[in-house]
């Protein structure tokens, strides 16, 4: 599994390059598809266990990763110069959680439902592998714009998957997708149960695994040459 | 300058741990007013829920103000206190935890009166333990203080699809009709069974399947806060009854 793809860009130094540069672009759509930091690099794993039975609170766990995925790689790339390495992973681990708890605030002073259905996975954020590993990886040794589409692309990556698992968590086990019934009741009538399977956390890692089963059948760069 | 050195090391910490308590302090500060009323509003409408009044977050005060006149504070005796506190700021979970501290005798239960249609219902609230922290609820009782006219539940950290289905439409309509007295009069509460449950059974409810431990707890929290208001309930109902000759 490998974390470092991006060279540090600290040529780039001299030349100002335009803000969204086909290598900054690279950065965001890489997580997507090629490094995806869930089905390629299989960080993240146990929120995407924990989160997707519904897709609802998937949706605003996405969106909650991707801001404190893209701010604390900012922060942390623009004091990289000032962070003393011996206790550079309590001053990340310190930022990360600092955030997280500004997010959780946020949410429960404006949208108040919506963080009480997400509740303690919040928190957990702060736990979340994606994170540590990209301010490890790239925001201690990047300029800090770089290091702010790094963490949005990654955490886009894992909010594409943690959605696409919850779609189908959610489908299979409750018939409805976003709270609204999709099943028709025509279908339970004719013997037709919702899968109690699908709700339970191993469901999560089954899908995880076929959807990176059907990203290598697809992407020839994941297909490993012997 | 040597980064590494221990003398840099604590500045550079001590700057850091300063910044960031400065930060989450004012914002627990600019927003905790928001947050409280977020709260108080959640509770109306939970209230509110019980007794089959959707209600969104704008106009839950006004609806709340219009439906519960009455609100009463009781003690453990089932005798109506008056001027303490009022009803709603109770906090129950410190009041069900003065049984553990010895304060059994303290204890102080809010009950919400409500009328709708002119009818009045009997709102209570409830208490307990789910699978990863508390829920709790509102129950609410018709004119004859047994039947259940509605029941609405949160909670705090239940798992999405399984525990925290109590919340939904249809567990809490499995609720409606239920008695929880027997035919003589005798407390008995309303459980929540596993398996399948005869709909003829007053007493009882069916589970959600997959949340063993949040379904006991439901049936554990009616049990142990409602059982605090049934002396209320029988001198109210003999009072009632002389009335009436």
């Amino acid at each position: 599994m490998s974390i470092e793809t991006t060279e540090p860009l600290s040529k780039q130094k001299k030349i100002r390059e335009p803000f969204l540069s086909a290598k900054n672009r690279k950065l965001v759509k890489d997580p997507l598809n090629d490094n995806n930091p869930i089905t390629v690099q299989v960080l993240g794993i146990c929120s995407a266990l924990a989160v997707t039975v519904k897709v609802k609170p998937s949706l605003v766990m996405a969106l909650a990763v991707i801001v404190v995925c893209a701010f604390s790689n900012l922060v942390v790339s623009l004091i990289r110069n000032a962070i003393p390495s011996r206790i550079r992973i309590i001053v990340q681990l310190t930022i990360v959680a600092t955030l997280v708890i500004l997010v959780d605030q946020v949410l429960k002073a404006y949208v108040y439902d919506v963080s009480k259905q997400l509740s303690v996975f919040v928190g957990l954020i702060i736990t979340n592998c994606i994170i540590m590993g990209r301010l490890e990886a790239f925001a201690m040794g990047n300029k800090p714009w770089p290091a702010f589409l790094d963490g949005v692309g990654n955490g886009l990556g894992y909010g594409v998957i943690l959605i696409l698992v919850s779609a189908v968590r959610e489908l299979f086990g409750n018939g409805t997708l976003m709270g609204y019934q999709v099943v028709p009741d025509a279908m339970y009538k004719a013997g037709y149960f919702n899968n109690g399977l699908a709700i339970l956390p191993p469901m999560a890692l089954i899908v995880v695994g076929i959807l990176i089963w059907i990203q290598r059948s697809r992407n020839r760069k994941l297909i490993e040459s012997d | 300058m040597n980064k590494n050195n221990n003398k840099y090391i604590f500045i550079f910490s001590s700057i850091m741990v300063i910044i960031v308590a400065v930060l989450l302090s004012l914002a627990a500060i600019g927003l905790g007013p928001l947050q409280n009323k977020n709260i108080r509003i959640e509770k109306m409408q939970n209230i509110l829920g019980s007794v089959g009044v959707e209600s969104s977050a704008t106009d839950a005060e006004k609806l709340f103000d219009e439906y519960i006149p009455t609100q009463v504070v009781l003690n453990v005796k089932g005798e109506s206190v008056k001027g303490e506190v009022a009803a709603f700021d109770i906090d129950l979970k410190k009041e069900l935890d003065k049984v553990r501290t010895g304060n059994a005798d303290k204890q102080l239960f809010p009950l919400f009166v409500c009328d709708k249609e002119n009818k009045k219902f009997y709102i209570i609230p409830v208490r307990g333990k789910g699978l990863w922290g508390p829920i709790w609820g509102y129950i609410s009782l018709e004119e004859d203080m047994n039947t259940i006219y509605g029941v609405s539940f949160g909670h705090k950290g239940e798992t999405p699809g399984l525990g925290a289905e109590i919340e939904t439409e249809k567990f809490r309509q499995e609720f409606v009709g239920k008695k929880i007295l027997d035919e003589n009069g005798k407390f008995v509460s309303v459980k929540v069974i596993k398996g399948k449950v005869d709909p003829d059974n007053p007493h009882g409810v069916d589970a959600i399947s997959g949340a063993t431990v949040t379904s006991t707890g439901v049936s554990e929290m009616i049990e142990r806060t409602l059982k605090n208001y049934i002396p209320y309930f029988e001198s109210a109902m003999k009072e009632r009854k002389v009335a009436m000759e």
